[in-house]
């Protein structure tokens, strides 16, 4: 198969020198990470912090692809995941002292399988649409014990805490900084990467690509679909739950608008724009996303309804770029 | 025999003929906004997530209206008509262009149009909630109450705009080429219905029906542009329970959960009552999953 031209590599002479598909593909990623790597040593604190924050909804918009891309199933419930990553990090660095940000991790990915679990018992045993809305149901449900169990939560106002220090035992432990936070985030966004890039290739991710193309079919070779898919929809959750963990140590804060439906639709929003089924293109989707935001927000204002356009584009990539930015390297990256 | 007759002493009878008047006022404009979205769905596969939004610019449109001609009946029919305009227009611009998709992208361009309404609304109106006078001010005693008429009559024109409807799917030309549309797609483009224009109407009646609950509930909290929100996902809940496109089962789910939420509320906040309606939902996702008055298997 030709290469086809795809963002840095095409600029590289390797067009037509015969290098395997393997050697572009991992030129390109090293090019692609090298750039991130670099960008917070270049970048202002404001674009530092804003491509950090890109590259956690990406990990969101990630995590959720797994389903949309390779399952066929589409979720509107990944607020829920992501806000129990969130609490579950706040819990852990209110409850324990000293602030241990592995602990953190781990109760948010606790609270994030836990809402997994309970969402993909239910709502796989439904198909398409009728997914869609129990897993936006479900969300809810979440929301509405989020946002009513004040004594718990800190209801609408949320949970403020202090950022924990990025420590690796034995060998290291400071306070974040803007930069170190980037790496951090990007060195978990990129772990996360390769370990969904690893299961859609796996002959589970075959098993769920299987159920995209034709579920009928798969089940009637014999392939226990429903656990196929509860086993996807918590992995998907796992990883939502990782950037919610991110996102309240980058901010320092748990809220309960981040659980609230609207972040799903954004998820969804972010894999549309940037192409489903690639993994890349949902965090190349989420940058699109909000460096338009940020565009508009400087030429309009702060107070100007920046989702008015954004819906209007959204809406007009469904209807005439339905495979979103990246859909014409789709085929390449799954490779 | 004594614990039985302390249970039932225990309960507040007053306080439950209240609830079922409050629970069968909300039920009825439940009922209305769910009809739009189970015949939306019924009968062109769409799951019109801009339903609630449809339902927040009808009492808008509904509340400008009336500021400039004073009516209320004025504003009812006014902001119908206006929004179902609305809702066509916004039918062939992004939803015929999708017919023969895969019913997702229904979901995913509908959310988007309920985006730009809601902060539209937003933009247009600000987040002060506006206020809409009862058209009808007189009350009457419901134990140590007093109860206003306009509750009552919000229930009974929901009710009267539901029956008009059905009768209109029954009777009328067009609600004839609906129910041929919704049976057969193919077969009823062979007989020379015009399958997109039908679709097209459909989304406007559904359209205008949200409006006009919109309008009719716009007095009893006021408006603001989060309305929508609250209520789409009652109306999911209620369009899941009563089996998807079937408009009887969405009534009576409609009427079923506003009574069980309105009875919870005696007891629990009513902000944790909705879980009440979510439970309703996983057990009928449990044991009916096509809901709990499916005729078609899915």
């Amino acid at each position: 198969m030709t290469t086809t031209p795809l963002d840095k590599t095409s600029a590289l002479p390797l067009g037509k020198s015969g290098l395997s598909h393997d050697a572009v593909y991992w030129i390109g990623f090293c090019v692609v990470l090298a750039l991130l790597i670099a960008a917070p040593l270049v970048l202002s604190e404001f674009w530092r912090r804003f491509l950090t924050e890109v590259l956690i909804w990406g990990l969101l918009a990630m995590s959720s692809d797994l389903l949309i891309g390779y399952t066929g199933i589409v979720s509107f419930g990944h607020s829920a995941f992501f806000g129990l990553g969130m609490y579950g990090a706040a819990g852990a660095l209110l409850l324990v002292s000293p602030p241990n940000l592995w602990l953190a991790m781990l109760f948010g990915l606790a609270g994030a399988a836990g809402a997994a679990l309970f969402v993909a018992y239910f709502s796989t045993r439904l198909r398409d649409i009728y997914f869609a809305i129990t897993t936006l149901i479900f969300s809810q449900i979440f929301y509405v014990i989020i946002f009513t169990w004040t004594a718990v939560t800190g209801g609408e106002n949320g949970l403020i805490f202090d950022r924990p220090h990025l420590s690796i035992p034995f060998l290291y432990n400071a306070r974040f900084t803007s930069t170190t936070m980037h790496w951090f985030v990007l060195a978990v966004v990129t772990a996360s990467y390769l370990i969904l890039r690893r299961i859609t290739q796996s002959p589970f991710g075959m098993v769920l690509q299987s159920i995209r193309e034709n579920e009928f079919r798969t089940r009637a070779i014999g392939y226990p679909v429903q656990r196929y898919k509860i086993v996807a929809v918590m992995l998907s959750g796992l990883f939502a739950g990782l950037a919610g963990v991110l996102y309240a140590i980058q901010n320092e804060f748990a809220a309960p608008d981040f659980v609230f439906f609207l972040t799903s639709g954004d998820t969804v929003i972010y894999n549309v724009m940037g192409g489903v089924g690639t993994l890349v293109g949902p965090i190349v989707g989420a940058g699109f996303f909000q460096l338009v935001r940020q565009l508009l927000a400087e030429v309009f204002g702060d107070q100007f309804p920046y989702l008015i356009p954004l819906g209007i584009i959204f809406i007009v990539m469904i209807i005439f770029l339905p495979q979103g930015l990246l859909g014409f390297a789709r085929r390449w990256l799954n490779k | 025999m004594g614990a039985i007759g302390q249970f039932f002493h225990a309960i507040p009878l007053d306080l439950i003929i209240i609830q079922t008047v409050n629970g069968l006022v909300t039920g009825m404009i439940l009922a209305l906004i769910a009809s739009g979205l189970t015949l939306i769905f019924g009968i062109m596969d769409v799951v019109n997530f801009a339903h609630g939004e449809l339902f927040m610019l009808g009492a808008y449109i509904g509340f400008v209206v009336y500021v400039a001609t004073g009516s209320f009946w004025l504003a009812l029919v006014g902001s119908s008509l206006v929004v179902a305009i609305l809702g066509a227009a916004l039918q062939i611009a992004t939803l015929r262009p999708l017919i023969g998709r895969d019913p997702l992208n229904t979901i995913l361009v509908t959310f988007g149009i309920s985006l730009i309404l809601q902060n539209y609304a937003l933009w247009q109106f600000g987040s002060t909630v506006r206020r809409v006078p009862q058209p009808v001010n007189q009350q009457f005693t419901l134990f140590y109450l007093q109860y206003p008429w306009y509750r009552i009559l919000i229930a009974g024109l929901s009710a009267a705009i539901i029956s008009a409807f059905w009768a209109f799917l029954k009777y009328g030309k067009f609600g004839i080429w609906i129910r041929a549309t919704a049976q057969d797609r193919v077969m009823a483009q062979a007989m020379g219905i015009p399958v997109p224009w039908v679709f097209t109407g459909v989304f406007a009646i559904g359209a205008a029906m949200a409006a006009a609950s919109g309008v009719l509930f716009a007095p009893l909290v006021g408006v603001s542009h989060t309305m929508g929100l609250d209520w789409i996902l009652q109306a999911f809940i209620v369009v899941v329970v009563g089996g998807m496109g079937n408009l009887g089962g969405s009534i009576v789910a409609a009427i079923f959960i506003s009574l069980l939420e309105a009875y919870a509320s005696i007891w629990l906040d009513p902000s944790q009552a909705v879980i009440l309606s979510f439970v309703v939902l996983i057990l009928t996702l449990l044991f009916r999953p096509t809901g709990l008055f499916a005729s078609a298997t899915r």
